[in-house]
């Protein structure tokens, strides 16, 4: 009987046979390990969850307080059936790891989502040498090319202070878990009141609670006085856009913060007023850097442009495959998440929703002569 | 440079329209003579050719960028705009951008077309290297590009005339017709305070509102002229100086494509512009249109295709007589006018009046509306008596009444990734009908009427039922069935269904519907039938 490899990909989950755990399994299993909490890699339903630490306070807001989790530190490591198997910084979203797994002196490295930069929330990214690496190529494309952190930070300090300037309240959208704490952390903060839509403000509050410092945000509820938001920053998910909700904060300034608005085409679909190229993803440069650095003889491409990335590294010398999973699919996971928040207390999620489902977003392009 | 780039992202920023007249005034109010002339040149779609090989291009910008070809084609997939493609693969050398400023840019262009291939390469990549990632950008515009960023002409128009404090439809005309941007300058353009020298300066066109609720809404329906909506080329022909240009809507000047209208140079007066529709004409009436396409971009009109399909020019509107300026009279006069002229021309088939239309009230007109595909017209053209001739599309005066779309309902099958705003979903669909067989026949492409968020839906099932690959094409599990709508239907060995569509555009999804319920090719061979 041929060799089994170490981690299959079973159309469920990165499967580990000998020690029989699931690596981010995308339907109910018995034992499962977690990269980060993102509703595409940690999933309701399973019998028992293991992940780092940090990840705690969202796993068990997103999937349960009850859930049966076990955690560990980076680094630190544990024997499941004879399998070695340990948690490494991934730099993705507080908490996020790398899972190394190590049997009978082969090692496989499952990345999860990963970026390279710093970005002074997240434990940094570290490189874990391997013999297979299985990896995102979320913008496996070699038109993407991130700016340093600093410089899109100071992009969005320069727009906030334009808008209070102006008199304009300053509407930032970005993922509620990762970017908007990045952001936080990064941008200048004003002496002002920030406000967040529920999404955000419940993230923001459970990580407060489990001891991280993060700054105090105020929940917008519809007692708010309008007056209130002239000049202030208001945290919102992307799926607010276009909503009633946003509609209170007029006069405002739309700004969005995602990887995809380093196209044009992207940028102009979402109609806001100013995009900013931020990424919690490696761009190309740093994700062959990162691939280069496991060491890997073989990389398996689970999410993006997993064909594209497979033939380049195949190209390079690098033996790859690219494989189907559930991942990658933030975007129309960001939107449950604002519906399974609503119970921080906000009504209008419901009318959200109906106007997603009902708009009728009439195409916007000027008219030709 | 960063003036006009700037300008350009601004522009490209915002979807007000406003906001965007307001960045143009700015602009011509603050850009140095030379550039606003350029600015003009690309807004009015007036580029120049530089005579470069977009395979090339890419071909250089991959190896300036390292990257294999196949890997620059699926990058250019993904962003669907080769000049941005090209601007975000490049090494960024240059961080702070050019000094230089569009006109020169411009100059150094225009060097392009005496060069070398190897010349041209070192010329383009080194200034690739001078230029910001939105420099590039611009900069591949220039060279190479499409100028679509959803700035008309109207919108361009409005702004010179505020900065320029010149009324507007003063500066739509000057802007108009025949001019290039290496033999005038800005002032003689557009300050020019003198007579309008340029003799085949058409008028800008009056374009009519699709008709909003009833036509009963319009008021006295003896208040209105209606005439049938020509299927053809919306076209003026200008005749002065003894010289005869024949302009279509698109703003060509295209009166080489149509040799059986020269023989207006020895029949109309001196000084005369007509409006009209140059439509395909045979036994005394129009043909289909797909009869006029068999000759739409052509370069050499063969016998044949004079044969098969040949124009005349049914004339609406006069707008100029005697050299003078008409377009203050009103509808009524000048349709007058416009008889008496036609009236004194010896009789022949190129030059025809659109005739009026016999109604006697509003429920009359609404019978005959039906006929509209009987006589080859769209539906109807319904203009107020009193009306003078406007700039551009003015609601109130002129109105288009166009009859319903023909339509079946059909499975999508094949999609494709759109580009420019709609690149990274998939936008670009292709719809088949059950054949004969029991297979899906594809008989059309349709791009546009589905709302945002139906597009997101649609992308997001189509991601997920990909059967196969063809370079940017996906076969699609067949599964979404779509009410398909077109203005006409033709037989045609061209295509595998062995019928042609015109203007196929998406109606609505028929979530209600499965696939196996879609329409039948015998059902697009019935409406063939009647339609014939």
């Amino acid at each position: 009987m041929p060799k089994q490899p170490l981690l299959q990909f079973t159309g469920k989950s990165i499967y580990c046979a000998v020690a029989d755990v699931h690596i981010d399994p995308w339907m109910p299993v018995g034992r499962a390990i977690i990269t980060h909490a993102h509703s595409d890699h940690a999933r309701w339903g399973s019998q028992h969850y293991l992940a780092h630490k940090d990840s705690e306070p969202i796993l068990r807001l997103r999937l349960g307080q009850d859930i049966n989790l076990q955690t560990v530190q980076y680094g630190e490591k544990f024997m499941i059936n004879g399998v070695k198997f340990s948690l490494h910084p991934a730099g993705h979203i507080i908490g996020s790891a790398q899972i190394r797994v190590e049997y009978q002196g082969e090692v496989w490295v499952a990345s999860g989502d990963y970026k390279l930069e710093n970005d002074n929330f997240a434990t940094p990214y570290e490189p874990v040498k391997c013999n297979v690496f299985i990896t995102e190529s979320t913008f496996g494309l070699p038109i993407y090319k991130w700016q340093p952190q600093q410089q899109v930070m100071s992009e969005i300090d320069d727009w906030w202070a334009q808008n209070r300037a102006d008199g304009k309240a300053s509407v930032l959208m970005g993922y509620s878990l990762g970017k908007m704490q990045r952001i936080l952390k990064n941008i200048q903060l004003q002496d002002s009141v920030m406000y967040a839509h529920g999404a955000i403000y419940t993230v923001n509050e459970r990580l407060r609670e489990a001891g991280f410092d993060l700054p105090e945000l105020t929940l917008v509820t519809k007692e708010t006085d309008r007056k209130l938001f002239k000049g202030a920053l208001i945290l919102a998910p992307p799926s607010a856009d276009g909503t009633t909700w946003i509609k209170k904060f007029a006069p405002y300034s739309v700004g969005y913060c995602s990887g995809w608005m380093a196209l044009r085409g992207a940028k102009n679909r979402r109609a806001v007023d100013q995009g900013f190229v931020l990424s919690d993803h490696v761009d190309w440069p740093d994700l062959n850097r990162a691939v280069k650095e496991t060491g890997a003889e073989r990389v398996y491409v689970t999410h993006g442009y997993t064909s594209i990335y497979s033939r380049w590294l195949n190209e390079n010398g690098i033996e790859a495959a690219e494989v189907t999973t559930m991942y990658g699919n933030e975007d129309e996971n960001e939107e449950e998440e604002t519906v399974q928040d609503a119970s921080a207390g906000q009504d209008a999620y419901q009318e959200h929703k109906q106007e997603l489902d009902g708009a009728v977003n009439a195409d916007k392009d000027g008219s030709e002569l | 440079m960063k003036q006009f780039a700037d300008l350009f992202m601004n522009l490209d920023r915002t979807n007000k329209t406003n906001a965007k007249v307001d960045l143009l005034k700015n602009y011509f109010l603050a850009a140095p003579d030379d550039d606003k002339l350029w600015a003009l040149t690309l807004f009015t779609g007036r580029r120049p050719s530089f005579k470069v090989n977009r395979t090339q291009v890419k071909e250089w910008a991959a190896a300036e960028a390292g990257v294999p070809m196949w890997l620059f084609q699926e990058s250019y997939h993904s962003v669907g705009d080769l000049g941005e493609t090209i601007s975000l693969l490049l090494p960024r050398t240059s961080i702070g951008g050019s000094d230089k400023s569009l006109s020169e840019w411009f100059r150094y262009l225009g060097m392009l077309p005496g060069m070398t291939d190897e010349e041209k390469h070192d010329h383009i990549t080194q200034a690739w290297m001078q230029l910001s990632q939105l420099e590039t950008f611009v900069f591949n515009k220039l060279l190479m590009g499409s100028f679509r960023i959803g700035v008309s002409q109207t919108l361009v128009v409005r702004a010179l005339a505020e900065a320029t404090e010149t009324d507007s439809n003063v500066i739509a005309h000057r802007v108009m017709g025949q001019w290039d941007p290496l033999e005038t300058t800005f002032e003689q353009l557009i300050l020019d305070k003198g007579e309008n020298d340029n003799a085949s300066r058409p008028y800008p066109f009056f374009l009519a509102y699709p008709i909003e609720g009833d036509v009963a809404d319009l008021g006295e329906a003896s208040d209105w002229f209606a005439e049938w909506k020509w299927d053809g080329i919306r076209s003026q022909i200008i005749y002065r100086n003894k010289e005869l240009f024949i302009w279509t809507r698109g703003e060509e000047l295209s009166t080489e494509k149509f040799p059986e209208l020269h023989f207006l140079s020895d029949v109309l007066p001196d000084g005369t512009v007509l409006d009209g529709e140059i439509v395909t004409y045979s036994n005394g009436r129009p043909m289909p249109f797909n009869v006029l396409q068999t000759r739409i971009g052509r370069k050499n009109l063969s016998k044949k295709v004079l044969e098969e399909a040949p124009v005349a020019f049914l004339a609406y509107d006069m707008l100029e007589a005697n050299g003078v300026d008409i377009r203050g009279l009103t509808q009524e006069q000048r349709r007058a006018q416009l008889e008496a002229l036609h009236a004194n021309v010896p009789a022949q088939n190129y030059f025809n009046l659109s005739p009026l239309i016999d109604f006697k009230d509003w429920q009359a007109l609404r019978d005959l509306h039906s006929q509209s595909r009987e006589n080859i017209a769209e539906g109807f053209m319904i203009k107020r008596k009193a009306s003078t001739y406007q700039v551009g599309r003015k609601k109130g005066d002129w109105w288009k009444w166009k009859i319903d779309p023909l339509s079946v309902d059909a499975v999508l099958i094949y999609a494709q990734k759109g580009s420019g705003r709609r690149a990274e979903l998939f936008t670009d669909y292709t719809f088949a009908v059950w054949g004969d067989d029991g297979k899906l026949v594809p008989f059309a492409k349709a791009y546009s009427g589905l709302t945002d968020a139906e597009i997101g839906q649609v992308d997001y099932f189509i991601k997920r039922n990909v059967l196969e690959k063809f370079g940017p094409v996906r076969t699609v599990k067949p599964e979404l069935v779509f009410e398909i709508g077109f203005e006409g239907i033709n037989e045609s060995t061209r295509h595998k269904s062995g019928i042609a569509v015109r203007f196929p555009r998406i109606l609505r999804w028929r979530k209600d519907k499965k696939a196996e319920e879609a329409d039948s090719l015998g059902s697009l061979k019935e409406i063939l039938g009647n339609y014939k």
